[in-house]
């Protein structure tokens, strides 16, 4: 290795990627032909390159760049979920992009970065380098909803999201200025100790945390910070919606573990509280707001707000036991969004792509397989055993029970009965219904293998569901 | 062997399930049949060994989670209550695999449907032999899936889809009730192993929770918790409106998941929790007046209905309701005693009505049948057999389970104990009231079908009736053969006393003594001296059953005085004698009792008003959701349960929808307002 005056081990995946997403913008531009498929794939492989030097590393806990970022096996395993999972959209969306002749080449790359964003953003340890990399993958997500560049839909819809996009950096930022005001200094750990050696602090440092949990509340999209996620996942291409729902969250829920654990830890009695809020506002606006959806781009995006709003209650207990069973809920809900999205971007109807749901009917009859496929997933998402989506709710509301708070598991499992109606209806829709015009199928090899992935997780997971468990219960301890 | 009884039939649902296209409606038949029938065989082998040679054990298959202080294993659990349960399951089932090879010759979906069939009695095992909640609970929904498969089987009708619909959310309500009840043994108890529960409950008993600021009695909120998920398996008065729209699917699915296994889940379930539900007289209360309310109810229902499997359908519920009754007063060996007895009958009923059915040309309503007993002699009989048995003619298995029930609650000297012997009282003139109307509505009188249909009528083929017959062996001889062993006295003079009664009366009952004698056999095998009283309901059930002894009113039944047990057999006898008044021998009389008692014709009728009283309550709030259910009855318990809740729901939703209007600013309003009232809970709601 080379001798340099600041340690770069624990960053070299994140310079891989970047060096590598530039690469391949260099050769997009340059390219006489559009070569979108091209450069697709080897975004796919550098991923898959990066996770293999990221599980290369010492995951042992070590903080470097002069206390800007730090790596611990908390950050190793959440990065690695986003890889893989960043390269399981990539691969799910280039026979769409195609499909849908959107040939932008920039998107693969856009992908690139905002992983990029997502990597420096659970790494973070400085509110500075937090705001860089949440930006970073922002900014990245804004273009890519308006990638359809002749669709008035993707346009409003990226317009929207990246003023309210903006309102929320603004928050951020505000109360990072706040917090810096009171405590400062902008390092976690630094912000820890100046807390503890003067507490009558607890005041400032509460207003800045409550605009920084607004503007995360925003990327998370927690209700009452979630209005932009129907409009947003409805205007957007399908494949960019996909994106949407499955990783940033992970990314965001991952930072506000990390700032709860790590420099705001004296002010539980405050935080908890307005999770709680948040919390049970979601899942009550997700299980509600969803009825009455027919178009299932909307359906999805309501779900999406729901199922965060479970994942909090996990953070809310704190712990291991908490966090464990908040990150174990959120990679299994992502698993089965990827199959989820993965079967309504393959199916057609006269030549265009599938958005309302009643355009699923009969499609028990003419496509079996893959209505059995999508109603196991549906099944799984509305927390029937033996699918894996119920131990993701019983892992949750079990911690929550054993943690005190059964106001929330009463209130979850009220929600998740409800929320099994309109995950039911699509069943119904499949299975019951008569007709009316002829869906097909279109294969796509990387897109059907990302759904076998998706079922086997989700199918195979009753058979052994305590090792993930562990895995992230044990990478949580890291935090503490 | 427990593998084999338990596994067989999930084998033989994958291969039915994923080849029946290449194994063809020949081999899938014949596959799903040999699962299930070696299954019957193992498990008649098991019972013999647990029940009889006391050889109590569990299985364990696999370590499933273990975090933390939760912990869940894979079991089977083989004790006398899971074996019994595990005979009632695989030889109906077999009966019905049988049955439906004939019944379903003209589906197309031959291959679908069996495995299906398979797929549920593999669930149903599951979840009697499971030994921890959660494993129950999967075995719980594994039924709830297959019963919403096999009810919405033909799928083009959309009536079918609508019941099974219903069916699933209103079980998902009674499911709800069952994992808050899982929830709340997990924080009284700290963990859902049953043995450790059942070990641990006496210690519990006066332990408080601290629910929605109330100090409730912990057991006492578990065992109704519980209840609920039982209520609505089982279709218990509030949660019972599915059970006669599920008659929309086929009738061995009826016979089989509607009649004799799945809805006495919940019968089981609270057997199974005998040594809690022993700490909490409170909750057993409600069961008892809930069962018999139920029973009443339904059969006041059941005796106005014209369409044939509704009629047995509403039975199926009074019934239950009898179960239940015996349940709140401690008789958990008679409720488990009518389960077994009732399985046996009703599944004859059901696949004689479904008989009936096949051969009138798919007509099921009663007012155009007639006549026809002649051309059917053999489904007559049969049906003939069940009613006897559902009416509790001596003699026949209902007699013997009927009456140690209402025994038991006459003899629990309490004022819900009286209440139920008086309702089941009712219950059972009525029963073999409707029973008989249904006979002499279906078989005799004038044909009130059209000529074409009257000339098409035939017999059901053999591979129909065979599992008929054996069903109505069940039917005749099961309530005398196991009398003792569920339900006898401890004492000698108990079983003696019953003995007299039976030779008081007739002589023709050799064979149920010769049956008796044949299974005393077993205990003496074992050449121990204590077998006298090895074999009584004591011995037989050993642990899988608690009962406390000042609670225990199946002893205290074999004492009450003569005419309590005299008189279900008259009411029934009364209720034959009436039906055959009013609708064979007095031509018109039936329309003449209608006028008459008119007011509660009407009532009976109209399920008791429901659908009226729910009309005037919600019309107004209708949207959407009504659509799916607008053909079915919509009951006032539906309406204020699951479809009343579904409608504010579908309102609320439209408002968050209204909220949604897609202008930006509006959108930025609302979050600040958000990050306002967040603040402002900071400063001066969260920092005092």
């Amino acid at each position: 290795m080379i001798n340099l005056p600041i340690s770069i081990d624990a960053i070299i995946p994140e310079i891989t990627l970047a060096c590598g997403a530039m690469f391949l913008l260099i050769i997009g531009a340059l390219s006489k032909r559009i070569i979108t498929n091209t450069l697709s794939y080897a975004a796919v492989l550098l991923l898959i390159f990066t996770f293999f030097l990221l599980v290369s590393l010492n995951w042992d806990t070590s903080i470097s760049m002069n206390g800007f970022f730090v790596m611990d096996s908390f950050a190793g395993l959440i990065k690695s979920a986003v890889l893989l999972s960043m390269a399981g959209v990539l691969a799910l969306s280039t026979g769409y992009m195609k499909r849908e002749e959107i040939v932008a080449f920039e998107y693969p790359i856009l992908v690139l970065l905002s992983t990029l964003g997502m990597m420096v953003m659970v790494s973070a340890n400085d509110l500075l380098s937090l705001y860089i990399g949440l930006e970073l993958q922002s900014l990245a997500l804004y273009v890519l909803a308006t990638i359809r560049r002749n669709s008035l839909r993707s346009a409003e819809a990226g317009i929207k999201y990246f003023v309210l996009g903006a309102l929320s950096s603004g928050m951020i930022l505000f109360g990072s200025s706040i917090i810096y005001g009171f405590a400062g200094t902008t390092n976690f750990t630094a912000i820890a100790e100046a807390f503890s050696a003067n507490p009558d602090m607890k005041l400032g440092l509460s207003m800045g945390l409550v605009f920084l949990l607004s503007g995360l509340a925003f990327k998370i999209s927690a209700a009452p910070f979630h209005m932009w996620t129907p409009d947003v996942y409805e205007g957007a291409p399908t494949s960019v919606t996909a994106l949407f729902a499955i990783v940033p969250k992970l990314a965001a829920l991952a930072l506000m573990m990390r700032i709860f654990c790590e420099p705001f830890m004296g002010l539980q009695d405050m935080w908890v509280q307005i999770l709680w809020v948040l919390s049970v506002a979601s899942m009550l606006v997700g299980a509600f707001a969803a009825l009455t959806q027919e178009n299932i781009k909307r359906l999805l995006a309501y779900s999406s707000i729901g199922n965060v709003g479970y994942a909090l209650i996990g953070i809310i207990v704190g712990g291991t036991g908490g966090l464990g069973a908040t990150l174990y809920y959120f990679l299994i809900y992502m698993a089965m969004t990827a199959g989820t999205f993965g079967i309504i971007m393959s199916l057609r109807r006269e030549g265009a792509s599938l958005e309302k749901i009643e355009s699923l009917e009969g499609m028990s009859k003419t496509h079996p397989v893959q209505a059995y496929v999508l109603a196991i997933l549906m099944f799984s998402m509305s927390g029937i055993p033996p699918m894996a989506g119920f131990f993701g709710k019983l892992f949750i509301f079990e911690s929550a029970i054993a943690g005190g708070y059964i106001y929330l598991a009463v209130l979850g499992v009220v929600s998740s009965v409800v929320a099994a109606y309109y995950y039911l209806r699509i069943i119904k829709v499949m299975f019951f219904d008569e007709q009316v015009e002829e869906l097909q199928y279109e294969t796509n090899v990387p897109r059907d293998a990302v759904i076998i992935v998706s079922i086997l997780i989700i199918t195979g997971l009753v058979l052994m569901p305590e090792p993930l468990l562990i895995m992230t219960q044990n990478a949580t301890a890291s935090l503490f | 062997m427990a593998f084999l009884s338990v596994f067989s039939p999930l084998i033989a649902f994958f291969f039915a399930f994923l080849f029946g296209k290449q194994l063809g409606d020949r081999g899938a038949q014949f596959l799903t049949c040999a699962g299930v029938i070696l299954a019957a065989m193992c498990s008649c082998f098991l019972f013999v060994d647990v029940a009889i040679n006391g050889h109590t054990q569990t299985i364990l298959l696999m370590n499933w989670i273990d975090v933390g202080g939760f912990e869940a294993t894979w079991n089977i659990r083989l004790d006398t209550l899971s074996v019994v349960m595990m005979c009632v399951i695989t030889i109906v089932s077999s009966c019905v695999h049988v049955y439906s090879i004939g019944y379903m010759s003209h589906d197309p979906a031959k291959a679908r449907f069996m495995s299906y069939l398979s797929l549920f009695t593999f669930a149903m095992l599951m979840l009697v032999t499971a030994d921890n909640l959660l494993q129950l609970f999967f075995g719980w929904e594994g039924v709830g899936l297959a019963s919403y498969l096999l009810i919405g089987f033909w799928n083009t009708k959309h009536s079918a889809n609508s019941a099974a619909m219903k069916a699933f959310i209103v079980n998902r309500v009674g499911d709800f009730g069952l994992v808050l009840g899982m929830f709340t043994i997990f924080v009284v108890f700290g963990t859902i192993h049953f043995d450790e529960i059942f070990a641990v409950a006496p210690e519990k008993a006066t332990v408080l929770f601290n629910f929605m600021g109330f100090q409730v009695h912990a057991l006492t909120l578990a065992c109704l918790l519980l209840f609920i998920g039982a209520c609505g398996k089982s279709a218990q008065l509030g949660l019972h409106t599915w059970l006669p729209d599920a008659m929309e699917g086929p009738t061995p699915v009826s016979a089989l998941i509607h009649a004799a296994t799945m809805v006495t889940a919940g019968v089981f379930l609270v057997a199974r929790f005998s040594p809690v539900f022993e700490y909490a007289p409170d909750a057993l209360m409600v069961v008892c007046v809930v069962g018999a309310t139920t029973a009443f109810v339904a059969a006041t229902i059941g005796m106005t209905q014209f369409d044939i499997k509704r009629v047995i359908a509403y039975s199926t519920m009074s019934q239950l309701g009898y179960m239940f009754f015996a349940l709140g007063v401690s008789a958990y060996g008679a409720a488990m005693f009518h389960l077994v007895t009732h399985a046996f009958f009703k599944a004859l009923l059901f696949l004689g009505a479904g008989s009936v059915i096949h051969a009138m040309s798919d007509e099921q309503d009663m007012r155009n049948m007639g006549g026809i007993w002649k051309k059917i002699p053999f489904t007559y009989a049969l049906m003939w057999i069940g009613s006897l048995a559902l009416a509790g003619i001596p003699f026949f298995a209902g007699y013997y389970s009927k009456d140690i029930m209402l025994e038991s609650a006459f003899a629990d000297y309490t004022w819900f104990g009286h209440y139920a012997y008086w309702m089941g009282i009712a219950a059972a003139f009525m029963t073999a009231f409707y029973s008989w109307r249904l006979i002499i509505m279906t078989f005799h009188g004038d044909p009130r079908a059209n000529k074409e249909v009257m000339s098409h009528i035939h017999e059901s083929p053999k591979v129909m009736l065979l599992p008929l017959i054996v069903l109505a062996i069940g039917a005749i001889f099961a309530g005398a053969a196991l009398y003792k062993p569920f339900v006898g006295g401890s004492s000698h003079h108990g079983a003696d006393d019953h003995h007299l009664e039976v030779d008081l009366h007739h002589s023709d009952n050799e064979t149920e003594h010769h049956n008796n004698e044949h299974d005393n056999d077993a205990p003496v095998l074992e050449e121990d001296h204590e077998d006298t009283t090895a074999w009584n309901r004591i011995g037989f059930w050993k642990d899988s059953i608690k009962v406390m002894p000042e609670n225990d009113t199946v002893e205290a039944a074999h004492n009450v005085p003569k005419w309590v047990k005299l008189l279900p057999t008259i009411m029934g006898a009364c209720g034959i004698f009436l039906a055959y008044v009013i609708y064979l021998w007095g031509a018109g009389l039936a329309g003449k009792f209608t006028k008459l008692f008119k007011p509660l014709h009407n009532l009976f009728f109209h399920k008791w008003y429901f659908d009226e009283l729910y009309n005037v309550l919600f019309k107004e709030g209708a949207i959407g959701f009504g659509r799916m259910f607008s053909r079915t009855d919509k009951g006032v318990i539906d309406g204020l349960g699951p479809d009343g809740i579904a409608r504010s729901a579908v309102c609320g939703g439209g408002i968050l929808r209204r909220i949604q209007n897609g202008f930006v600013y509006q959108y930025a309003f609302i979050m600040m307002i958000g990050l306002i009232c967040l603040i402002t809970w900071v400063v001066f709601g969260g920092m005092q």
